[in-house]
């Protein structure tokens, strides 16, 4: 067992665990930050992503021990305080979700695709998001949420 | 003034409370059997609600799937929650409304016709009173029949049905705490059940006392070949069951058939009439038959089925994201052997499962091993391969059918043969616990005659394998194969995927055969208005017949879904190279009386998506006695640079009831792919998912090299 301390969504946090634990059980059931979804558990569905110094990568997959020092932010922090992220008022706004499972995963990766990148095309949105999986379907309206707020405008068929 | 036609949901649930409850000042709270599984079912019970009552929809508090607290409907399937538990709200709603508002009457001495309803309030004449539904409801008998009272509103009076409310609970499962998996009762601990690698092996050893030796902590909870592991920590619960695995020796199990159509030679089973009409032996000119293979698929939902139970004095809670807690329930009594009424089931969402996956199995094994340490919540979550590999499948299928047919496009005879596994056997349904834990336990719980839908409830092998088409010799049968290893259980549309694909792909061999246009063959056949129009809406978005060019098709088909809910017609465009890719998607869609549309076009977006996924690329592998499909890897699934484009267009007919819209979309859009696929290589595919492999089978039947 070791005490860790890193940055969540902007505030310290420390934890008493084996650094070989899963990032994704600290976030959920040390810090009860519940919106990062448990999936496959195996780095595959990249329903768990999470920013880690503004890079998207796969809570389940990320030992506890290497974020230490380190700066996560989780999709709690689009939608902490009195200002929603415009990613989500937009998939909101669109209804882009069916389950809603696999949204919290999304809503990171483009979060850092808008952050990296000035007006981000169609073709790279799908590129950010082409490995996460979403089985009810809802594809075209997620990709059209992230759009909107990409500024990218509608790219004609 | 004449009675509404009444819901299948009232049989059990008459009474207005067994729907509506008042609460505080300012509450209205609505009861369900029906739950939410990513349809947008509480949105749409929530707005017929509101709307039959005049109140604000964000007063409304939905209690779903709760056994002790809400009606018991039957489960959440069949594209049923709006066609029958929508309607049974509508009811309950507007018979409520009519007793408060005649005890509104009563009080102010005004006639009943001069009330009206703001948001709860009662008006007389415009103006408001001190009467609110909430001051009213103590004085009212809630326990009066529905049916007695029911007076829904005309169609044009209703403000809410037919607008696209937002969903109510998107915003919390795209960024909080919204499902099962979330929920952190006081005092949880955390369970894990050691998966079996194939169902019905048994440990012959187990080092159980190294286990704990390793983990002194944990809570080993041992039954015959059940090994469950309980922590305080959910990381410590998940590496103990690792180490677990590795402690235990397992039997040698059968080897399976590693396909259905090498299952159907070793079955005994025999074919039974589902329906007959006319003679078709009779003669037609000319005749063609076809065979299609759908293969074994899995639900494989986003989420692995998650379950948390809790005993206290003899009594079971369970909290579950299955789509039938009643059933559930049912099954747990048995398996338990206690009374039922020690049990109550309290629906929490998970993600989409489309169907019967692992999400009753986990609550069975939460309860054994909550039953180990009463007063104590336990929280189960299956790993990802045991969703893949130890849920019920979506069923494989074989469906043959032949067709007889004179030079002038008339056809004059069809049969159709439905052949594969038990479409549904849900816990709990036909007196058979059907959870999986049941059959590693010391003392195992008799397994169930697989049993099937009835074609009155839509069917099941059989469903949709009654063609829309005004045929006049018809002949229906299914062979339901009872001696099968694989365990299957309901997915999306039931047999109705295999059935349509197979009866609107032979429509278009015959347009064919006899160089007719698809669209025209179809609509000659069609008495029925409705269908015709979604035909002929979905050909004209798509700018059908098209001009394909090489490599390029467009491929058409078309259902009544069950042969009583929504009508769907769907058009493809597929693009044939190195492999099919589907590029876009026209759909047109007849619900009748669409309550959100925004939602029902949503449902069919994604039935679309996932049926063109099915088609394209999934399908679930056996190997020895197991399933070999234990990762995503293993079974990819459509991805985003893999969708195509899509259009819905409603034909809203907001005077006729509302019809089931979930599954319409499923087994007219594989067809479509079946028909553009054709077109597009002048071969017809009939065994799926239609891969470059399957494609390459087809063109050269003996060929060997597939590369």
């Amino acid at each position: 067992m070791d005490a860790i301390e890193l940055r969540v969504n902007g505030k310290s946090a420390a934890v008493t665990v084996d650094p070989d634990t899963p990032l994704l059980y600290v976030l959920r059931n040390d810090l009860g930050l519940k919106g990062t979804r448990v999936g496959c558990a195996e780095g595959q569905c990249m329903g768990c992503t999470v920013l880690i110094d503004s890079r998207p990568q796969t809570a389940c997959t990320v030992p506890i021990g290497s974020v230490a020092g380190r700066d996560v932010e989780t999709v709690e922090s689009l939608v902490a305080g009195t200002v929603r992220h415009p990613l989500v008022d937009s998939f909101l706004r669109e209804q882009a979700g069916q389950c809603g499972y696999c949204l919290a995963g999304i809503l990171m990766r483009a979060k850092a695709l808008l952050d990296e990148r000035v007006r981000p095309t169609r073709d790279d949105i799908v590129a950010a998001i082409d490995d996460h999986l979403c089985r009810c379907g809802t594809h075209t309206r997620i990709v059209h949420a992230i759009e909107q707020v990409a500024g990218a405008g509608r790219v004609a068929p | 003034m004449t009675t509404p036609a009444s819901s299948p949901s009232l049989t059990d649930n008459p009474r207005c409370s067994d729907w509506i409850a008042f609460s505080g000042d300012a509450t209205l709270v609505l009861k369900s059997g029906k739950v939410e599984i990513g349809q947008g079912i509480a949105t749409a019970l929530v707005q017929i609600a509101a709307d039959e009552l005049d109140v604000d929809p964000a007063c409304v508090e939905l209690i779903s799937g709760h056994t002790a607290l809400g009606p018991i409907e039957a489960g959440t399937s069949s594209s049923l929650s709006i066609e029958t538990g929508g309607r049974a709200v509508r009811l309950a709603a507007s018979a409520t409304r009519a007793l408060l508002l005649a005890e509104a009457a009563k009080l102010l001495q005004a006639p009943k016709d001069a009330l009206a309803v703001e948001n709860g309030r009662i008006v007389v004449d415009g103006r408001a009173t001190d009467l609110t539904y909430w001051s009213l409801a103590p004085s009212i008998d809630m326990t009066a029949a529905v049916m007695d009272h029911a007076a829904p509103k005309a169609p044009a009076d209703r403000r809410l049905s037919g607008t696209s409310m937002p969903r109510i609970d998107l915003e919390l499962k795209a960024t909080g705490a919204g499902f099962i998996h979330d929920i952190d009762l006081p005092g949880m601990v955390h369970g894990r059940v050691l998966d079996p690698p194939a169902p019905g092996r048994r440990i012959e050893a187990f080092d159980e006392a190294a286990l704990q030796r390793r983990f002194p902590d944990v809570r080993i909870v041992r039954d015959g070949s059940f090994v469950g592991v309980i922590a305080a920590r959910e990381d410590i619960a998940v590496r103990a069951i690792e180490v677990a695995g590795r402690l235990v020796t397992w039997s040698q199990g059968m080897p399976v058939p590693a396909s259905l159509r090498e299952a159907i030679a070793v079955d005994s089973s025999q074919s039974e009439a589902v329906l007959s009409k006319g003679d078709v032996d009779a003669d037609g000119s000319r005749q063609i038959t076809t065979e299609i293979e759908r293969p074994y698929l899995a639900h494989a939902s986003m989420a692995p089925s998650c379950a948390i139970a809790i005993w206290r004095e003899g009594t079971l809670e369970f909290h579950s994201h299955s789509q039938a807690v009643h059933d559930l329930r049912l099954a747990l009594a048995m398996a338990f052997g206690i009374d039922a009424s020690r049990i109550v089931g309290i629906h929490a969402p998970g993600a989409g499962t489309y169907g019967h996956s692992g999400q009753d199995d986990v609550v069975y094994e939460a309860a054994i091993l909550a039953h180990a340490i009463p007063g104590t919540p336990v929280r189960v979550l299956w790993s990802r391969a045991a969703d893949f590999s130890l849920s019920p499948l979506g069923p494989g299928m074989i469906v043959r059918a032949a067709a007889k047919f004179n030079e002038d496009g008339r056809i004059t005879s069809l049969t159709v043969e439905s052949i594969g596994q038990s479409q549904v056997s849900r816990p709990g349904r036909g007196g058979t616990v059907n959870l999986i834990a049941a059959e590693r336990l010391a003392k195992p719980c008799a397994k169930g005659q697989p049993s099937d839908v009835p074609l009155a409830r839509g069917g099941g092998l059989e469903r949709n394998a009654v063609p829309i088409y005004a045929i006049p010799n018809l002949r229906v049968s299914k062979r339901m194969l009872r001696d099968l290893p694989y365990r299957t259980s309901a997915l999306r549309a039931l047999g109705g995927y295999a059935n349509i694909f197979v009866i609107e792909t032979l429509m278009d061999d015959i347009a064919a055969e006899i160089g007719i246009d698809p669209v025209a063959l179809r609509l000659a056949h069609l008495e029925d208005a409705r269908a015709a129009a979604v035909v002929t809406k979905a050909a004209e978005m798509a700018g059908w017949p098209g001009r394909p060019g090489q490599g390029e098709g467009f491929g058409i088909a078309v259902c009544q879904y069950k042969n009583r809910s929504a009508y769907c017609a769907v058009v493809v465009r597929v693009i044939c190279d190195e492999r099919v890719r589907v590029t876009h998607a026209w759909a047109a869609v007849d619900a009748g009386e669409a309550i959100n549309p925004n939602g029902v076009i949503n449902q069919i977006e994604g039935a679309i998506v996932q049926s063109t996924s099915w088609t394209l690329k999934e399908r679930v592998d056996f190997e020895d006695d197991a399933i070999a499909t234990r990762n995503w890897e293993r079974y990819p699934i459509l991805r985003f640079s893999e969708v195509p484009k899509i259009e819905v267009s409603l034909i809203v007919r907001t005077e006729l009831p509302a019809l089931g819209v979930g599954e319409a979309a499923t087994g007219p859009t594989a067809a479509a792919i079946g028909n553009a696929v054709r077109q597009a290589l002048g071969v017809r595919v009939r065994v799926l998912p239609i891969t470059r492999e399957a494609i390459l089978a087809a063109i050269d039947p003996g060929g060997s090299d597939m590369a």
